[in-house]
């Protein structure tokens, strides 16, 4: 595969943001995931040639990243959290029941493509435990069966809307390419906030 | 009075908050006139004289970080936030930016114009879409309002500012390996001295500090340091987000000032969840040494946590109940810092594969009684003896939780197992809930 003018345009726009043009490789490298879903060798290339680096070079930050998908993942794809305090609030029972359910383990993907799963480190809501990311986006508060319910509805193309996120859940390419700091317009949609955020707010209004 | 102190979350619940509009309304960027009417090095005074201290976890004073940044060198200078926000238990970063991104863009306008440099960056960790949207469309409309680019607010103040989005790797919140990062390599920590202040980002002189401790500024700048000062304690100044998680009535942010206790949050939270008793927590996120019951009192500021023996960290409080097995958190948390390794020095990447060896054989009840000292042993080789400090982090929870709960790893090894059911501590066990 080759890049049309259009997405050579796009990388040096991205080049283009930064004082010294080594810089620009991790949004390069999501700008491949955009287009290809993992990081292709030709994107691994293409990178090396635009920034003067050799393929080396731009192989050894993308494998140290674990973002950077040396293989395809699924359209959806479902990262649940399993560090300490997800894990212990649901996560650990979670992912075993949503393993099973799809038969695939850790890093795998659906036969048809459509929902890989990852465990995933802490994500920074641990307000609301037990977490799952699909695409990136929030699910919060999760139970067994809403992700075995999420996860039937990726594989029908129905897959429902995060909870604190866009009003329809975009796919991994899609999301891919707001990494690469390109705007999809939908920052707009979603709540300012969720339930938890505002826990403090709440109390000091009701005068505690 | 009330015990809580909404300054950066005093609008969260506004359905435009993140705005420019939303912002302005409550007299959002006001604060950038007031600091650009002023000298830079009066603005480095001003928060100096604050007492604001670093909210990324160190609580280094964030005006004298600024005042190292030399001057008159004829450098580009940069500042670099640092929106990894990857410590375990710490959440407070990304809702504070998809709720109000304008506060931190204000803080780095004033903080650039202070340390005078005309290129800034956001560092954000990359699982997190949402939060990416609402930051980049708050610079681009920034930037349409004339709030950044070129002579800002016609005051001849210029300010590039770009959102870097990171890619999955704890290692990266570490400042020295963050920057290396942002300059396009692996993410691996450098040997300080120099410190970023004089060889940072392209070996120019680097302010790097976290997303709270920048959209802490505004509000210093707009009220004055006699406002800020009223709230919190003798040398931990100031209001601050604790992050409330795991078994409580009602997880969540809970903004108030420095030196209130983990009673007072868990009372204004509604308890630990119910039916249930404190068995351990975390100050400040996994890499802090853990608290039990008798630490409910201890103020959470940084001299009351370090007085205590462990360190405010983040304001991570996660609050696990009897029904948790701490040495399954532990081993968790364990594979966590061996995940996370960067690798670049033996102590650490050796290390936490060993470790992570040692804590699974216990917790299979396949251990003796020795391994727990071998565990300790190794631990002590680790911490204080490697490049960076996720080593240190590394070693916490295992230090501290042998020193509360010794009994409990021997249990496991006397019961050939671990003696605790995991489901009854997730939120759907219905056993021990009235
Ligand atoms: C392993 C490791 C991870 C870190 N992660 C973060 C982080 O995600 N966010 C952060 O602000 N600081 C993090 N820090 C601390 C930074 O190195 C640095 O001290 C901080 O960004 C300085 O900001 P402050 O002075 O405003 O607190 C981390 C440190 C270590 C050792
Ligand atoms: S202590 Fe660990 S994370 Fe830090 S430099 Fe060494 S190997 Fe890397």
């Amino acid at each position: 595969m080759s890049y049309s003018p259009e997405q050579i345009s796009i990388m040096d726009s991205i080049i283009a943001r930064y004082p010294r043009k080594r810089s620009a490789i991790m949004p390069l490298l999501h700008f491949v995931q955009s287009i290809s879903g993992f990081v292709t060798p030709e994107g691994i290339e293409k990178i090396a040639e635009l920034l003067e680096l050799s393929t080396a070079e731009v192989t050894a930050v993308s494998t140290f990243y674990t973002q950077y998908k040396p293989e395809p993942v699924g359209e959806y794809h479902v990262g649940i959290c399993t560090n300490t305090l997800c894990a212990v609030m649901g996560g650990d029972a979670i992912f075993d029941a949503v393993s099973e359910h799809l038969g695939i383990a850790n890093d795998e993907t659906t036969k048809d493509g459509k929902v890989s799963l990852e465990r995933i480190e802490c994500n920074a809501a641990c307000d609301y435990a037990p977490v799952v990311m699909v695409n990136w986006e929030f699910f919060d508060n999760q139970t067994i069966q809403s992700v075995k319910d999420l996860v039937d509805g990726a594989r029908t193309g129905n897959p429902p809307a995060p909870t604190r996120g866009p009003k329809t859940l975009r796919t991994w390419k899609e999301n891919s390419a707001v990494l690469a700091g390109l705007s999809d317009g939908l920052a707009g949609e979603g709540p300012s906030a969720g339930h938890a955020s505002l826990l403090g707010l709440n109390l000091s209004k009701e005068g505690k | 009075m009330s015990k809580l102190s909404p300054v950066l979350s005093a609008h969260w619940d506004e359905a435009d908050s993140f705005t420019l509009e939303g912002y302005k309304r409550h007299g959002g960027y006001n604060a950038v006139s007031k600091a650009l009417a002023m000298t830079p090095d009066e603005v480095i005074a001003l928060v100096k004289d604050s007492g604001l201290r670093g909210r990324g976890g160190a609580g280094f004073p964030t005006g004298m970080k600024w005042s190292f940044i030399p001057q008159g060198d004829n450098k580009a200078h940069y500042l670099v936030v640092n929106a990894d926000e990857s410590e375990p238990g710490t959440c407070k970063d990304m809702p504070l930016l998809m709720a109000n991104p304008h506060v931190l863009i204000e803080g780095m306008i004033i903080a650039s114009y202070a340390i005078r440099a005309n290129y800034a960056f956001i560092y954000i960790r990359g699982e997190v879409v949402h939060v990416v949207r609402r930051v980049q469309q708050a610079i681009a409309d920034a930037y349409a309002a004339g709030l950044l680019g070129k002579n800002i607010g016609g005051k001849g103040f210029d300010l590039e500012l770009v959102l870097h989005i990171g890619a999955g790797a704890y290692i990266c919140g570490e400042e020295t390996a963050l920057l290396d990062s942002l300059e396009g390599f692996r993410g691996q920590p450098r040997l300080r001295p120099p410190f970023p202040a004089i060889a940072g980002l392209y070996a120019l002189p680097t302010v790097v500090n976290n997303v709270e401790s920048i959209a802490s500024v505004p509000a210093i700048i707009e009220h004055g340091n006699e406002w800020f000062q009223a709230m919190g304690t003798e040398k931990s100044k100031g209001f601050t987000l604790y992050s409330l998680s795991g078994h409580v009535k009602n997880p969540g942010q809970i903004e108030a000032p420095l030196g209130i206790t983990l009673r007072e949050l868990l009372e204004l939270a509604g308890g630990v969840r119910s039916g249930h008793t404190l068995k351990f927590w975390t100050p400040g996120g996994s890499s802090t040494p853990l608290f039990t019951a008798e630490h409910l009192d201890v103020p959470l500021d940084y001299e009351g946590v370090a007085a205590a023996g462990s360190m405010l960290g983040t304001k991570a409080l996660q609050i696990f109940d009897e029904t948790t097995c701490v040495v399954r958190a532990v081993l968790r948390w364990t594979e966590f810092y061996k995940h996370e390794s960067c690798g670049k020095c033996t102590p650490c990447r050796e290390g936490t594969w060993w470790l992570v060896q040692i804590i699974r054989d216990l917790e299979a009840g396949k251990g003796t009684p020795a391994d727990l000292d071998k565990l300790i042993d190794i631990t002590n080789n680790i911490a204080g003896r490697s490049f960076c400090a996720l080593a240190d982090g590394a070693a916490s929870p295992i230090i501290s939780s042998i020193k509360y709960f010794r009994a409990e790893y021997e249990a496991h090894l006397t019961h050939g197992g671990c003696p605790f059911d995991p489901i009854a501590s997730t939120i759907f066990a219905t056993v021990g809930q009235p």
